[in-house]
């Protein structure tokens, strides 16, 4: 009887020495990945993420000229949308407004930049209206098809203009949110359905580097 | 005298269940910008009653048109469109118009819609017929599920 307790003892101990091994192996292998992501090197998808961004020039609702040149210095979330989108547009600026409220004395640190992407009905002092709306200073940017073709790219953006009935029409876009270093370069997205606390933990990250 | 009595008492009976099968809970609509050409509203569609309905569309005499459209979100890119043919409201069932999803768009706004403000809205569901609401505009965080939600 002691004998085959003493068995089984030793088997179980020989069992949980298996599992801690794989554990610690694939623990090993998840941290051996980390710091290649992070610190860029070959990670394939650090680099796709610096091809976000680049040269572009808009106007804003004054009429002025503003470049990601003018932007450098502080970073920014870049938003796409149409004035005429009447739920992701507004509940994503919004949030971005209340998000810059929570970061309390933070919150100066970054600027909120909306592009539109429906040149035909959005002109710039139409954008500024539309932006009036939200409790907080937004910096709303449009252009020439041409121009636009150019931050578009730059992003990697998505837009489709899709006629419904009775003459109108509606736009598809990304509806991801670009945060971007104070120099211009990719640091994350925020998704849509990604809920407010990680949202906001993005965004402290963002102004505290 | 007597049988338009009964053809009246009738023709009520018979409409009488149809105009309460269907109902909107907490129905609201978003606040709108200044000189806004659209805007969006939401509520919980209930169909009480056995057999299936279907949300047409409606009208509001603060816009051109009101539409049931929807929403999705697909590898980040945001399509919205018009629901096609009605959306269906299963007997016994509630379907939700909300943020991110189905909602009524207001296309061709004559006038911004004002927070606090009340818009009549008639919704045209093919088998209760037509169904007249007052539409509370709310904030444009109004309905968000975060525990947080706009206050």
């Amino acid at each position: 009887m002691p004998a085959i307790d003493r068995g089984l003892r030793r088997l179980r101990l020989w069992l949980w020495a298996v599992v801690a091994l794989v554990a610690s192996a694939l623990a090993a292998a998840t941290l051996g990945l980390w710091p290649r992501g992070v610190d860029g090197g070959d990670d394939p998808a650090a680099d796709y993420a610096s091809t976000f961004g680049g040269p572009f020039s808009l106007v804003d609702p004054q009429g002025r000229r503003v470049t990601d040149a003018t932007l450098k210095g502080k970073p920014f979330a870049l938003f796409f949308g149409f004035t005429h989108c009447p739920d992701v547009c507004p509940t994503t600026l919004q949030s971005m407004a209340r998000l810059r409220r929570k970061l309390g004395a933070d919150g100066d640190r970054f600027n909120i930049v909306f592009v539109s992407v429906d040149p035909e009905r959005d002109t710039p002092a139409e954008i500024g209206t539309y932006l009036s709306m939200f409790d907080t200073p937004i910096i709303g940017l449009t252009g020439t098809p041409a121009e636009l073709a150019r931050i578009v790219e730059a992003y990697h953006v998505y837009y489709q203009r899709v006629p419904i009935e009775g003459g109108d029409y509606v736009v598809d876009h990304t509806a991801t949110v670009f945060l971007m270093d104070a120099q211009g370069r990719f640091f994350s997205t925020l998704a849509y359905e990604e809920g407010e606390t990680a949202r906001l933990a993005k965004l402290r990250r963002l102004v505290q580097r | 005298m007597k049988t338009r009595f009964i053809l009246a008492a009738a023709a009520f009976v018979a409409a009488a269940p149809a105009l309460a099968q269907v109902s909107v809970d907490g129905a609201w609509l978003r606040e709108t910008a200044p000189g806004a050409r659209t805007g969006a509203g939401y509520g919980l569609v209930v169909n009480a009653g056995s057999a299936e309905d279907r949300l047409l569309g409606g009208s509001t005499p603060v816009a051109a048109r009101l539409e049931v459209h929807s929403m999705t979100m697909d590898g980040g890119i945001m399509r919205m469109r018009p629901v096609t043919g009605g959306l269906a409201i299963p007997a016994g069932g509630r379907v939700a118009l909300k943020p991110g999803g189905y909602h009524l768009m207001l296309i061709g706004l004559k006038q911004p819609l004002r927070r606090g403000t009340m818009v009549p809205v008639t919704l045209d569901f093919a088998r209760a017929g037509l169904l007249k609401l007052s539409l509370r505009v709310e904030s444009i965080d109004h309905g968000r599920e975060s525990p947080h939600a706009g206050h």
